[in-house]
């Protein structure tokens, strides 16, 4: 089957899609966006998060025709225009929140939803948003640093802006 | 060919810092900005034009004959390029890290649940899995060797490998054994000079590296008859040695260029698709890429041991240890693996970080019809550290003594002769790291009045609101060798290059070393920087061009590698200011490069880097060895056989609901000697990680085996902490330096991963009153319900 979406604001086509083929595999292997990851593929390790219409999923759960006319994001889309880091992005890199980095585009894509719905998150507000993430490397402290980070920054962004 | 599949070059990224970047400092990683675009490409995301997917056909049996395969089905299925078995193997068809005992593809019989026996390529991933199952295999299955009982008791139970098939000094089912007595070790004589004497067996879980990138990689067919194969490991130099034998070629036609890795923890030590992936390449001429699923990769790699421990240890009345003796048993598995190693280990850490006059052990390892064990992050040092570490509560509590006195009391410093008789002959805080842990601030208590539900034993599962709520404290400390052992010499090369690229002086670094999350990029550039005064730092994707990096295991790398780096970055700078002595005739003897420019320290700038240069490049490559170590003598186990020891503290603070057997650890702190912290930041992150895991070890992860079947391939089943799962963790870190190491530091990745775990179970021990001598601890070792 052939499949369109929106991808990162552009539109993309998948041909020859099967039809047991996840989001995940159509991003990875058909339409070049192999940032999102596939560590277990059944849902329990949120490396391959990305936005559904908004809503962050976990693409490998998500059947490719369900996406036919929607609208993904990914961890290729949270850079700017001219592939400046993000502000997410850029605190995971500052606060060393990468080690092998590869639970780290689900993480932000993650971590910018919640950053969207609550800018300044408690701890345990941080935990629980992010306890469908596992990171094996760092044993998450510098996780929990890098959001309180790109929160910091976040409000000062909007202090600023006011 | 894509840009996407030249993964090192796509990974490569000039680092451009300001020269303060040097050791000391925390300068944000190399390959960061990628990893946080997406960017990066890490193994499983390689791709080329005209790319087939491989993938194997695995045992549901742990031990079979195998009486037949039939291919032709599979054959068959359109898309499907080729169906391969042991019979298609062109050269060796053994391989293995330190005893070549393990078939490429099953021949005539399988040892583990898992094992391949056979290869399909295909158009798409689906097709190749589906090709798999039209794949007949006639089994004739047999009852399969699993306990320690049967295992050594061959002539009722079997055999896993037959004795006349070994190629080590294997005997019965044992793959290895090392024995150790120091002292007048442990007799009846011995044991009356103790007051007290307390006992106990111990039991570890089998645990999985579990990293998120799974095994994968891509091999591409060349036109010299060779493959390269650009893969994510943790050797490159040790796979091709082992893959080359069976693809029946020359090494130099076997090329690896590391790509992009998704963390290791030992589980790449062994090959796992490397040698499949290049079979099916030579035999299509296509490449090929095969990319495990999470219940393959738990397949596919080795895990920890599972052990079982006999201590004991005597003191005197006033708490000096007398005597310890123990027996380590390791499963093994099928194959060998790591398995001489951890057992060496095992056997000279195993008595942990103490002075004992009089010492006893036996360490063995079995080959059972088990899963196979071998490398992970701590290597044979973690399961005794369970083991010794709970005996020193064991003692302090009938002695009526503090736990942590006792254990200073006992701890070993500079000077002290481990029970291998090596002398410790660089800084071992012990005492101090378990000083310092303990005056740690503790966390606040409990607070009844303002309880957030997922902070507590149970979070989101909403189990209490604080009733049946108790805390409990522990702590525990550990040791771990740094480095290969036992006379190996696991040297490391590094070629670095000067040259004035855009008008800037720039070094470049090649190694070989895989990098796997640690950030030795990033140590790397800072060396280059330290030696060479330079600013910009490019580092050369690793591969098969330049010599061994030897293994991204047993905390070395930075020792090693990072030691070569600055060896080769000294030997350029060496010239480089050779030939500004012989142009200029400088006599000074106090010449550095600073700044990108060459300094006399009494005369000042003498010429920017750049002048002196010129168009020319300096290049140089060295290779770093550590210093010569022995293996263990097979009886007395007496050597120096250790390059360097590491040791961390810790305390955790745990919450227990003693109704549910729920355990929420509260804070876990770590006290780490590291000699000299390269990068800060790495070096807290490495601890922390390590510390995670080994709360991993001491409540949730284990892989169940039942009759040599896995029962949890996946991570719905084998949990792995989460972020809600992982309480803080300070971290200090302490700098005393090694004289014996390059900048005075000390391995850090493994300690707090071999010293973390008993501080958790002491703590849930003090919390229950329960003795807790299995891990990981469950909720019915906790409520009585066993």
């Amino acid at each position: 089957m052939r499949v369109t979406f929106s991808a990162n604001g552009k539109p993309v086509e998948a041909d020859d899609v099967w039809e047991g083929e996840s989001l995940l595999y159509v991003l990875r292997e058909r339409v070049g966006l192999p940032g999102s990851k596939n560590a277990c593929e059944q849902g329990e390790c949120g490396s391959c998060t990305v936005y559904l219409d908004g809503v962050p999923v976990c693409s490998c759960l998500v059947a490719a025709g369900q996406v036919q006319g929607r609208e993904v994001r990914t961890v290729e889309g949270l850079a700017g225009p001219d592939g400046e880091l993000g502000l997410v992005q850029q605190a995971f890199v500052d606060a060393g929140a990468v080690q092998c980095g590869f639970c780290t585009p689900g993480l932000l894509v993650q971590t910018d939803a919640l950053l969207a719905a609550d800018p300044q998150p408690s701890d345990t507000d941080i935990r629980e948003a992010l306890s469908g993430n596992l990171c094996r490397c760092t044993g998450y402290e510098k996780i929990m640093d890098a959001v309180r980070l790109a929160s910091a920054r976040t409000c000062a962004g909007k202090e600023h802006a006011e | 060919m894509s840009t996407r599949t030249i993964a090192g070059q796509k990974n490569l990224q000039k680092i451009n810092q300001a020269a303060k970047d040097g050791i000391g400092g925390s300068p944000l990683r190399p390959d960061g900005t990628l990893k946080v675009k997406g960017e990066f490409a890490y193994s499983s995301d390689l791709w080329h034009e005209d790319m087939l997917w491989g993938t194997a056909l695995r045992s549901p049996h742990p031990r079979a004959n195998i009486l037949s395969v039939d291919v032709s089905e599979a054959l068959k299925v359109p898309g499907v390029y080729a169906v391969l078995t042991h019979e298609d193997i062109p050269g060796e068809k053994y391989y293995g890290l330190e005893i070549a005992d393990q078939p490429a593809l099953a021949i005539d019989k399988v040892r583990y649940h898992g094992e391949a026996i056979a290869l399909v390529a295909a158009d798409h991933p689906e097709t190749a899995r589906r090709a798999v199952k039209k794949i007949k295999v006639e089994y004739e299955v047999l009852t399969p060797i699993v306990t320690e009982e049967q295992c050594l008791d061959p002539e009722t139970h079997g055999y896993v490998h037959e004795p006349h098939e070994y190629k080590s000094h294997a005997y019965g089912n044992v793959c290895h054994e090392q024995k150790l007595v120091s002292g007048l070790g442990v007799t009846d004589e011995v044991r009356a000079l103790a007051d007290v004497v307390v006992s106990g067996e111990y039991e570890v879980g089998m645990q999985d590296q579990a990293f998120l990138g799974p095994e994968s990689g891509l091999a591409v067919p060349a036109e010299d008859g060779g493959v390269d194969l650009y893969i994510a490991t943790q050797w490159l130099h040790v796979d091709r040695q082992q893959m080359a034998p069976v693809l029946d070629l020359p090494l130099e036609k076997v090329r690896l260029t590391l790509a992009g890795v998704g963390g290791a923890f030992g589980g790449r030590e062994d090959l796992s698709m490397q040698i499949h992936a290049c079979l099916l390449a030579l035999h299509t001429g296509k490449p090929v890429k095969i990319v495990y699923a999470r219940d393959e990769s738990f397949f596919g790699h080795v895990h920890r041991h599972p052990a079982r421990m006999r201590y004991e240890h005597g003191a005197t009345r006033d708490g000096k240890l007398v005597f310890a003796d123990c027996r380590i048993v390791l499963d093994g598995g099928a194959y060998a693996s790591a398995s001489p190693a951890v057992v060496g280990n095992a056997a000279s850490l195993g008595h942990g970080p103490y002075v004992i006059p009089n010492v006893r052990m036996h360490a063995i390892a079995l080959y059972s019809n088990n899963p196979s064990c071998g490398a992970m992050r701590g290597f044979g040092a973690v399961q005794a550290a369970f083991g010794y570490e709970s005996q020193m509560d064991k003692l302090a509590e009938a002695l009526g003594m503090d736990p942590v006195e006792l254990r200073q009391l006992n701890a070993v410093t500079q000077g002290d002769r481990m029970p291998t008789g090596q002398e410790i002959d660089a800084p071992a805080p012990v005492a101090e790291l378990l000083q310092r842990v303990k005056d740690m601030p503790l966390p606040p208590p409990l607070d009844l009045e303002h309880l957030d539900v997922r902070t507590l034993p149970g979070a989101l599962s909403n189990t209490s609101h604080g009733e049946g709520i108790v805390r409990g404290v522990g702590y525990s400390v550990g040791i771990k060798n740094v480095g290969f052992s036992e006379g190996f010499d696991d040297y490391s090369t590094a070629r670095v290059r000067l040259e004035v690229i855009g008008g800037e002086p720039v070094a470049m670094v090649h190694t070989a070393m895989a990098e796997v999350g640690q950030g030795g990029v990033t140590v790397h550039a800072q060396i280059a920087r330290t030696e060479l005064g330079v600013e910009q730092v490019t580092i050369h994707p690793a591969n098969t061009e330049v010599g061994s990096a030897g293994s991204t295991s047993a905390s070395r790398q930075t020792y090693m590698t990072g030691g070569a780096v600055k060896l080769a970055a000294e030997a350029v700078r060496h010239e480089l200011l050779e030939r500004g002595r012989h142009r200029y005739g400088w006599t000074q003897t106090d010449l550095s490069l600073v700044g990108g420019k060459v300094v006399s320290a009494s005369a000042g700038v003498l010429i920017p880097i750049v002048d002196l240069l010129g168009d020319d490049a300096i290049e140089q490559t060295r290779e770093h060895h550590h210093r010569p170590t022995v293996p263990f003598d097979k009886e007395t186990g007496q050597g120096f056989g250790h390059v360097q020891y590491t040791f961390c503290a810790n305390r955790a603070v745990v919450d227990v609901d003693v109704e549910l057997g729920l355990v929420k650890v509260v804070e876990l702190t770590a006290v780490q000697d590291v000699g000299k912290a390269l990068n800060p930041l790495s070096v807290v992150g490495q601890i922390q990680g390590g510390c995670t895991q080994a709360l991993g070890l001491a409540v949730m992860e284990e892989i169940v085996v039942k009759d040599g079947k896995v029962r949890n391939a996946s991570f719905t089943d084998y949990l792995i902490p989460t972020i809600l799962d992982t309480p803080p963790i300070p971290v200090q870190i302490l700098e005393l330096p090694d004289p014996h190491a390059p900048y005075g530091l000390r391995g850090v990745g493994e300690a707090p991963t071999v010293s973390a775990t008993p501080s958790i179970v002491a703590a849930i021990r003090q919390a229950t009153g329960k003795a807790l001598t299995r891990i990981p601890v469950r909720p019915e070792h906790l409520t009585d319900t066993l």
